[in-house]
């Protein structure tokens, strides 16, 4: 098992460091009187997205894994919810943070009060409560935050069709199935590098607060004796 | 089914009563509303005129505020005597029990935005009585499902220690998209040209959301009052 997240972790910082000279050779963007600056900066599409994508997946993740944890009462499914609560937070991050910097040059502001800025953000923030329910809210917290996160997963769809159903500034989920070919290849490929490196820091989140809930164990059993 | 809705009538009765006879809630909430309204006229009124938008914003974040106040005071009243509890020892379905609860504060917060709602009619020239149905709709269907949510974590919050903070935490992130549909919603009839049609379109959202907020609740409420 160690063996195999070694090789993971190799195959993932092997494709990050490849992804940037794929991307920069990839073709530029069809837009007529692009400044060098929109060209540039239209390759932080093949970080954005795919990070968009697994926060999606994440919190997906996140929320049946909750319904599980309250459903089923497995400790198991909460430890994974609480792993993957905090991925939806960190890939947020980096969506919230390279989305402004491609909007400066492509619309002229960092942030735009738009349908899809906005709920994604409202999403990103669902998932920081959640956080905040689990480490604050004392005894209870894990069935608390259980339901905050059920709550979170149906903003999901909520986000991801709002660009289509309201006329906003952002592009349509319509970009990804129409990209040329020469870009096809680097953006599944950076797609496949985040599902990898979300895949790891779950699995070994999920595998710290398993080894973190047997020490309590035995501290407890070791109390008792 | 008949039975479950005699049970939500039997709770939402019990609440109403023990508000009619106290009127604690009622009273503070209405208060506090009041003082909101207030302290946003000083913020957002421009030399004598309230800026664009301004009354229908008002109006709703009042109604938010207002609505985690009565709450939280709600169930902090269950929280005494342990009567929560003994409502679910009852041997009667807790999704009914969940219902009648939720009727009680829909209830509670419609009596606030009668009061509310004039209010800010009067003090930012809003005109509320233009398309009085459309508004009240947008109240009622804005109020379902913001207490949907907020009845359903005030509840799981009572046994735990830092509910006061925990709850607008909780809450007001999940409500957002009720107040920005009902916030657009008001504002698009408040307008000089009013317009029924985008205040139908946020209605048809808040409805869809409500729908979700509810049927999320019911289903979860089970499993969240188990101890």
């Amino acid at each position: 098992m160690k063996r195999l997240y070694l090789l993971g972790v190799a195959a993932a910082i092997v494709m990050f460091a490849v992804a940037p000279f794929w991307i920069m050779g990839a073709p530029d963007i069809d837009v007529p009187n692009a400044t060098p600056d929109v060209l540039l900066s239209y390759k932080i599409f093949f970080y954005h997205v795919p990070s968009a994508m697994v926060m999606f997946v994440s919190a997906f993740v996140c929320g049946i894994a909750s319904a599980m944890h309250l459903f089923r009462k497995k400790p198991g499914a909460d430890r994974l919810a609480a792993a993957a609560g905090e991925l939806v937070v960190v890939f947020g991050l980096i969506v919230l943070v390279t989305g402004p910097l491609w909007a400066r040059k492509a619309w002229g502001v960092w942030w735009q009060w738009d349908a899809r800025l906005t709920s994604t953000l409202l999403m990103w923030m669902i998932f920081l409560a959640y956080l905040l329910v689990r480490r604050f809210g004392g005894p209870g917290a894990d069935r608390l935050s259980a339901a905050m996160a059920v709550f979170g997963m149906a903003n999901v769809p909520f986000v991801y069709v709002s660009v289509n159903i309201w006329r906003t500034i952002h592009p349509t989920t319509q970009v990804v199935p129409s990209l040329s070919p020469g870009m096809r290849g680097p953006f599944w490929f950076c797609v496949l590098a985040f599902v990898l490196l979300f895949s790891l820091l779950l699995a070994m989140r999920a595998r710290l607060e398993r080894l973190r809930a047997d020490v309590e164990h035995l501290y407890l059993l070791a109390d008792e004796e | 089914m008949p039975m479950f809705l005699k049970v939500a009538w039997l709770v939402m009765r019990k609440d109403l009563t023990v508000e009619v006879r106290s009127r604690e809630v009622l009273y503070t909430t209405v208060f506090f509303a009041v003082a909101c309204v207030l302290v946003f006229a000083f913020a957002l009124v421009k030399e004598g005129r309230p800026l664009d938008d301004a009354a229908a914003g008002i109006m709703w974040i009042s109604v938010a505020f207002a609505g985690t106040l009565a709450l939280g005071r709600t169930f902090e009243r269950e929280r005494h005597s342990e009567t929560l509890r003994a409502l679910m020892l009852a041997p009667t379905s807790r999704p009914a029990i969940y219902v009648g609860k939720l009727l009680g504060i829909v209830l509670l917060l419609l009596v606030v935005e009668a009061v509310l709602v004039p209010l800010v009619g009067l003090l930012f020239h809003a005109p509320i009585a233009s398309q009085p149905l459309t508004l009240a709709s947008l109240l009622v269907f804005g109020t379902i499902g913001f207490s949907a949510v907020g009845t359903l974590f005030a509840a799981m919050l009572v046994r735990a220690r830092s509910r006061d903070v925990m709850l607008p935490v909780l809450l007001y992130p999940i409500t957002i998209p009720v107040i920005i549909a009902g916030v657009r919603g008001t504002a698009a009839l408040f307008d000089p040209e009013p317009s029924v049609d985008l205040a139908q379109m946020w209605m048809a959202l808040l409805v869809f959301f409500d729908i979700v907020f509810v049927t999320l609740s019911l289903w979860t409420f089970e499993p969240l009052m188990t101890e």
